[in-house]
C-alpha cells in the first residue's frame, strides 16, 4: 500500500499555490492601478475642460453668447461617476478611490458653478438638480431616488445631475451642506432651482417640477408612468 | 474592510486551488506511466474471476449487460457468471433465465434486500480468487477484463483494480454534461490511484482479489453507498486499490434533471456519512494520502460548494430585490440605454485570476481525461454542458445531503441506484 506520504509535495504544491495567489493578487493590483491612472486621467481631462470653459467664460465680456456651445460643459463627468462607483465597488474603498472621489466632487461643484454663470449670463436653459446621499448609513431612501435620478438623466440628457456622498469629508461639500441646510437625517436631499426637497420624490413630482423650473424639451412626450 | 466572510471565503478558494494543483503536480510526476493500450493483450495466466450481476428491475439493459459479458475477451471457462434477482418486480427474472443454457453462468433469485445483499450472495457462493460486480445497467468492453487482471498480474500487493467509467449513448445535455464529468473522473481517478488514495470501487467491473472480502467481511449497507463504504474499509486496512483507465465500461447514465439529483444526493450522503464513520481515518498519516488528501479535500468541496451556493443565493435575492424596487419606483422601462463596451468595467479582482485558474486546471483533467478514454475529439461544444448542469445539481445534492444527514432521513436506496458509481 502506498501509505508513504511525500510531505515534500505537500510543501511544494503549497508554494505553487501561494504563488499563485501571489500572481493573482499582483495581476489584480495591476489591472486596479491601470483603472486608477486611466480615472486621474479622465479627471485631469474634465479639470481642463472646466478651466479652459472658465476663461472662455472671462472672455465672455468680449464675446458673444453665440460662441458658447454645448461643448463648454463637459460631457466626461457622468461617465467619470459611474467609473468611480464602479471603481469603489470593485477596487474596494482604498485611499486613491476615495481620494478621486474628493476630486470628482470638487469638479462637480465646479461645474456647476460655471454652468450656472453661463446659463445666468447667457440666458441658456440649463438645468442641474444637486442630489446629496449618503454610503454611510443603510439609506434604502437614496437608492430608490438614484433609480429616479438615473431614469431622468436617460430620458433628458440635458439635465445635469450633480451627486455629493454627504459623509465625504471635504470642506467644500461641507459649505454646500451649510448654504442648503441640508442634515443628515433628512437624506436624501435634492435642490432644484435654489428650492431644497428632502425626502424621496418620484419620478412623475420631480419630472414636472423640472419642466416647470426650466422648460425642458423631453426627448419623448413622457416616461413610463409609475408602476405601485 | 476585509469580513470575516471573506477570509473563510479565501480561504476556500487557497484549498481548492491547492487541490487542482495537487491533481495537476500528480500528473506531472507520473505521466510517463499512463499508457493507453491499444488492442488485444495477453495474460501469462487467466486465473478464474467470478462476476455477480445484481438485477433489480433491469428488463431492458441486463440481456445486453450480460452478452458483454458473455463478449469478453477472456477465457470462458475462467469466468463465472452469476446474475442475481434482487426480487425484482418486472420482467428482469424471465430475461435473465434465457441465459440458463450457459455453463458458466448460474442464476440466483432472492427477496429484495437491496443492491449489497445481491452482491454479497454471489459472494457467499464465489469459489473463484477474484470476484467482481457489474450493474445490470453497464456494459463491459471486450478488452477491460483482461487489462485489469494484467494489472493484478504486474502488482500482487493490487488487491483492487477499477476501470474507467464511461457514459453510455449520451442522449441530451443532463447526459451530454454527465460524459464530460465522467471523461474527468477518469483522470482524476487516475491520480488517485497513483496517491494510492481511491475512495470509491465502483459497482460497474471492478475486480478484487478474493482476500479482501475474506479479510474484511461482505459488502455493507454503507448509507447505500456500499461501494464507496468497501473503498473506506480497504483504505484503512491498508489494501491498495488501483486503477486500470484503458478498462471500459459504458454506464447508463440519469436521462432527467431529476434522478440525477437523486443519484447526486445518494452518493453525497453516502460520501459524507462514511467519512464520519470513518472520521478516524482522516490526518492521521498511517493511511496515506487518502486521509490527508481525499477525504480533506472532499471535505472542503462539500463546504466550499455549500458556501458559493449561499452567496450565490444571496445576490441572486438581491438582485431581485433591486429590480423589484426598481419596477416599483420607474416601471418598466425598455428603452435601452447605448450600450458601449468599455474595458474599464471588467473585474480585476484576484478572485477572477484565481478561477480562470481553477477553471483551466478543470478543463485540462476533462482533456486529458478525453485523451485516455480514447474520444476522437479533444474538444466539443458539448463540454459546455458540463458547467450549467453541475453548477446547479453540485449545490443542491449537497445541501440536502448535509441537511438529510443531520436530520438522519436516509434517501430512498433506489434512488439512482441504476447508475451505481
Amino acid at each position: 500500500m502506498n501509505n508513504n506520504i511525500d510531505w515534500k509535495k505537500y510543501l511544494i504544491v503549497f508554494l505553487i499555490t501561494v504563488g499563485l495567489f501571489v500572481c493573482a493578487s499582483y495581476l489584480s493590483n495591476y489591472f486596479g492601478n491601470q483603472k486608477i491612472n486611466q480615472l486621474k486621467t479622465i479627471q485631469d481631462k474634465i479639470a481642463i475642460d472646466i478651466l479652459s470653459s472658465e476663461t472662455q467664460f472671462s472672455l465672455l465680456s468680449e464675446l458673444s453668447c453665440k460662441n458658447i456651445s454645448d461643448s463648454v460643459f463637459s460631457s466626461e463627468l457622468g461617465e467619470l461617476g459611474n467609473k468611480l462607483a464602479w471603481s469603489q465597488e470593485n477596487l474596494g474603498a482604498t485611499d486613491e478611490v476615495s481620494y478621486l472621489r474628493k476630486y470628482y466632487s470638487l469638479l462637480q461643484i465646479k461645474d456647476y458653478l460655471l454652468a450656472r454663470k453661463i446659463s445666468t449670463r447667457c440666458g441658456v436653459k440649463s438645468a442641474f438638480i444637486l442630489y446629496f446621499y449618503t454610503t454611510a448609513a443603510n439609506c434604502s431612501l437614496c437608492q430608490e431616488e438614484s433609480l429616479v435620478l438615473s431614469a431622468l438623466r436617460t430620458e433628458y440628457p440635458e439635465l445635469r445631475v450633480y451627486s455629493f456622498d454627504y459623509s465625504t469629508d471635504l470642506s467644500a461639500i461641507t459649505s454646500m451642506l451649510q448654504i442648503y441646510k441640508i442634515k443628515d437625517t433628512a437624506l436624501p436631499a435634492l435642490v432644484i432651482d435654489d428650492n431644497v426637497l428632502t425626502g424621496f420624490h418620484d419620478l412623475n413630482d420631480l419630472e414636472s417640477r423640472i419642466k416647470e423650473s426650466f422648460k425642458l424639451q423631453g426627448t419623448s412626450s413622457s416616461l413610463p408612468a409609475k408602476k405601485n | 474592510m476585509t469580513s470575516i466572510f471573506d477570509i473563510i471565503f479565501y480561504i476556500l478558494v487557497f484549498l481548492s486551488v491547492y487541490g487542482q494543483v495537487f491533481y495537476f503536480v500528480t500528473f506531472l510526476e507520473n505521466r510517463k506511466k499512463i499508457v493507453v493500450r491499444d488492442g488485444i493483450i495477453k495474460l501469462k495466466d487467466y486465473p478464474s474471476v467470478t462476476i455477480t450481476v445484481p438485477c433489480w428491475n433491469e428488463e431492458t439493459t441486463v440481456e445486453r449487460t450480460v452478452q458483454s459479458l458473455l463478449n469478453l475477451n477472456y477465457p470462458q471457462d475462467k469466468l463465472k457468471i452469476f446474475l442475481v434477482d434482487d426480487g425484482s418486480t418486472d420482467n428482469t427474472l424471465n430475461v435473465i433465465n434465457e441465459f440458463t443454457a450457459y455453463e458458466n453462468i448460474k442464476i440466483f433469485h432472492k427477496e429484495n434486500g437491496g443492491k449489497y445483499t445481491a452482491v454479497n450472495l454471489g459472494l457467499k457462493n464465489s469459489e473463484t480468487d477474484f470476484f467482481g460486480c457489474l450493474d445490470a445497467d453497464s456494459f463491459a468492453d471486450r478488452e477491460s477484463l483482461v487489462r485489469i487482471m494484467s494489472y493484478f498480474e504486474k502488482d500482487p500487493k493490487v488487491m483492487a483494480v477499477a476501470p474507467s467509467l464511461l457514459v453510455e449513448d449520451p442522449k441530451n445535455i443532463i447526459q451530454n454534461a454527465q460524459k464530460v464529468e465522467y471523461h474527468m473522473g477518469v483522470y482524476l481517478k487516475k491520480m488517485l490511484g497513483f496517491l494510492g488514495a481511491i475512495n470509491v470501487t465502483p459497482g460497474p467491473l471492478t475486480i478484487f482479489r478474493k482476500k479482501v472480502f475474506d479479510d474484511l467481511g461482505y459488502y455493507r449497507n454503507g448509507h447505500n453507498t456500499e461501494d464507496m463504504e468497501m473503498a473506506f474499509r480497504m483504505q484503512k486496512n491498508g489494501y491498495k486499490i488501483d486503477h486500470c483507465n484503458d478498462a471500459f465500461v459504458h454506464t447508463n447514465t440519469p436521462q432527467t434533471f431529476r434522478k440525477l439529483f437523486g443519484q447526486r444526493l445518494r452518493w453525497i450522503y453516502g460520501f459524507i456519512n462514511n467519512s464520519i464513520d470513518y472520521r478516524d481515518v482522516i490526518f492521521r498519516k498511517k493511511y496515506g494520502n487518502f486521509a490527508t488528501f481525499t477525504l480533506p479535500l472532499a471535505a472542503v468541496s462539500v463546504i466550499s460548494v455549500s458556501y458559493l451556493f449561499g452567496k450565490m443565493i444571496y445576490n441572486l435575492g438581491n438582485f431581485i430585490y433591486l429590480k423589484i424596487i426598481q419596477y416599483k419606483i420607474i416601471g418598466f422601462s425598455f428603452k435601452l440605454k447605448n450600450f458601449i463596451f468599455d474595458p474599464f468595467f471588467i473585474n480585476v479582482q484576484s478572485l477572477v485570476f484565481l478561477s480562470l485558474i481553477i477553471s483551466v486546471l478543470v478543463i485540462f483533467g476533462i482533456i486529458f481525461g478525453r485523451k485516455m478514454s480514447k474520444e476522437k475529439k479533444l474538444f466539443s461544444y458539448k463540454m459546455l454542458y458540463f458547467f450549467p448542469v453541475f453548477m446547479v445539481i453540485a449545490p443542491l445534492g449537497l445541501l440536502k445531503g448535509i441537511y438529510n444527514t443531520i436530520l438522519q432521513r436516509k434517501p430512498d436506496w433506489r434512488q439512482g441506484v441504476n447508475s451505481n458509481f
